[in-house]
């Protein structure tokens, strides 16, 4: 099976090209954030590099937020229409999780975190299950010290990924286990991880209503619903 | 054969285009009732809305056209003007089309797709000038001769369309308001009289902020003195202070550059008020043909970008999978115009 994997949910770029179990080509860039630029192009290279053409593709495995709306949405866009375009399948794979499964101790605990600014974070709680980030909090978009004193309570050595180093302080004062020291290669998503993962799971049954996962309705909308708790938010989109 | 996208606002849009005159498909999905809701287009709401249909659009205008990727010769995109993050969702779908099935991207500018709306009408003849009126923009463009564009004049503050929204807002219009405003504008006189700015000046840019406000003063003045105007005057006042701007301003602009073509595109160009000015102004010009966009073609879609892009193809202008959206993409202005 030809995987490409990719994730741009943050600021760094992540693509690699597996064949079955056998990592082809893998690449991690921190050093911009032009992903509507850099992806295809570092897409292209890969193949190139694995002596494969698109149509040689089985599968995309795509990091599908949360994260910036942008960065998941060109991640998302370019693996949902590969998907489409030459009619393989799409695996989805949480953001989080992706830097969960950096983490190879089996029954670990690890919490990735996003900054979301403003004390919020987009954040999960996963356990390492036979190399696998199995969710025990539940991705969410929070304020920082309600998920640090969730996390806290299973009072357990953890690993805080991603940008778990703006919070280091409160990581102290709410969470009294251990947090085992991490590597900075750790924070970054290495996508060769979950095409590996990716292979076992179940492909999204429809490519072409699939959307990133923002875990925010946009302010407007979320406004406007507010004020119209009645109204059916059904599809707003007509073709013409 | 060209696969062309566009989804620079609130239209997510897939054509197939042959021959850059003939539609095979034209897909657009319209985002206006989710919009309707905030009064006006919301940037991240219409990205996330793009990237819903973008696939279907695809999908939807292949079957429509009953052709396959090996078909195609071409994919073209628009990318840019217009707000980036719904660019980006055509750009990046584009560019990975083409990618997958190895065919060349043509990069289009949204404006030159306006005017070339105006090509499943009659052929663009040269030279050419082109009044676009939308939501976003207000411009005069010279076409010297096939693929090339100068920008003669532009709005110096609101585009028109974006004026009358906000009127409409004024009159309790929902957005987007053009359409009412044309046909009260229909229905009532020119009794208020407001200002036609610049229509003087020595130049060929446009200005619609003066006129906006002074239709917010009447009106806010007649409710605070409890008397109620008649819309269908104040729509017919309003329409008639904007035609005589950008018609004026265009007659002045044809003195200057005698064309063969005077191009009326753009969503505003859908306005019954104007395309019926512009008729009028043009029978009596001997040397100038009025070439009207088709009304369906006026709004935001993709067949007139696959329109342009056969222009393009056949000029070399292509792009690589480093495209990127340009939200602020405009024309060169005119070496010799006023600015
Ligand atoms: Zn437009």
């Amino acid at each position: 099976m030809k995987i490409l994997a990719i994730d741009t949910s943050n600021r760094p770029l992540s693509v690699a090209v597996l064949d079955g179990t056998t990592v082809l080509a893998a690449i991690t860039v921190t050093v911009h954030q032009k992903h509507a630029e850099y992806l295809l192009p570092e897409i292209e290279r890969l193949l190139a590099m694995a002596d494969l053409q698109p149509t040689d593709l089985d599968r995309v495995v795509v990091a599908a937020g949360p994260g910036s709306y942008t960065g998941i949405r060109i991640a998302v866009t370019t693996a949902k229409t590969l998907a489409a375009t030459l009619d393989i399948d799409l695996v989805a794979v949480s953001s989080l999780a992706t830097l969960a499964a950096n983490v190879p101790v089996e029954g670990a605990l690890v919490a990735p975190m996003f900054d979301a600014r403003n004390q919020n974070v987009f954040a999960g709680l996963y356990r390492i299950k036979q190399g696998v980030p199995t969710a025990e909090i539940a991705d969410t978009h929070t304020d920082v010290t309600a998920f640090l004193t969730a996390v806290g309570e299973y009072g357990e050595p953890v690993w805080f990924l991603g940008d778990a180093d703006h919070f280091r302080d409160l990581i102290g004062t709410t969470v009294s286990a251990a947090t085992p020291a991490v590597s900075p290669w750790l924070n970054l998503p290495q996508v060769a991880t979950i095409g590996l993962l990716g292979q076992k799971m179940t492909p999204v049954s429809d490519v072409d209503r699939f959307v990133p996962n923002y875990l925010r309705l946009t302010q407007a909308e979320a406004e406007w619903r507010a004020k119209n708790p009645e109204e059916d938010t059904g599809s707003y989109v007509e073709k013409i | 054969m060209i696969l062309a996208f566009e989804s620079s606002c609130d239209e997510t849009s897939v054509a197939v285009i042959e021959d850059g005159h003939k539609i095979l498909s034209n897909i657009v999905a319209t985002q206006i009732k989710s919009h309707q809701r905030f009064g006006g287009v919301v940037p991240e709401v219409a990205s996330r809305h793009h990237i819903e249909e973008v696939t279907l659009c695809i999908k939807d205008a292949l079957a429509e056209a009953g052709v396959g990727y090996d078909d195609l010769d071409a994919v073209a995109v628009t990318y840019g003007p217009g707000l980036v993050g719904a660019l980006l969702i055509g750009v990046t779908a584009a560019k990975t089309v083409a990618f997958a099935h190895n065919l060349p991207l043509i990069p289009v500018n949204h404006m030159a797709g306006h005017i070339y709306a105006a090509r499943y009408v009659e052929p663009i003849e040269f030279p050419a000038l082109a009044l676009l009126v939308s939501g976003g923009h207000t411009e005069l463009v010279y076409m010297p001769a096939e693929n090339q564009f100068e920008i003669i004049g532009e709005t110096r503050d609101d585009a028109a369309g974006e004026a009358y929204d906000k009127v409409g807002r004024v009159m309790g219009v929902n957005y987007p308001a053009g359409k009412t405003v044309d046909e009260w504008a229909h229905q009532g006189k020119d009794t208020f009289n407001f200002p036609r700015a610049m229509e003087k000046d020595d130049n060929f840019d446009f200005s619609f902020s003066g006129l906006k406000s002074a239709f917010i003063n009447t009106t806010h003045h007649a409710d605070q003195i409890g008397e109620t105007l008649s819309k269908q005057d104040l729509a017919a006042s309003f329409q008639q202070a904007v035609v005589d701007v950008l018609a004026e301003k265009t007659q002045r602009a044809l003195a200057d550059y005698p064309v063969k073509q005077l191009i009326l595109a753009g969503g505003v160009a859908a306005n019954r008020g104007l395309r019926e000015r512009l008729e009028r102004d043009l029978s009596s010009n001997p040397t100038t043909h009025l070439v009207k966009a088709p009304l369906k073609l006026c709004g935001d879609n993709a067949a007139m970008i696959g329109a342009f892009a056969y222009v393009a193809f056949k000029h070399g202008v292509f792009a690589d999978a480093t495209l990127n959206a340009d939200p602020s993409l405009e024309f060169d202005w005119a070496a010799d115009s006023a600015k």
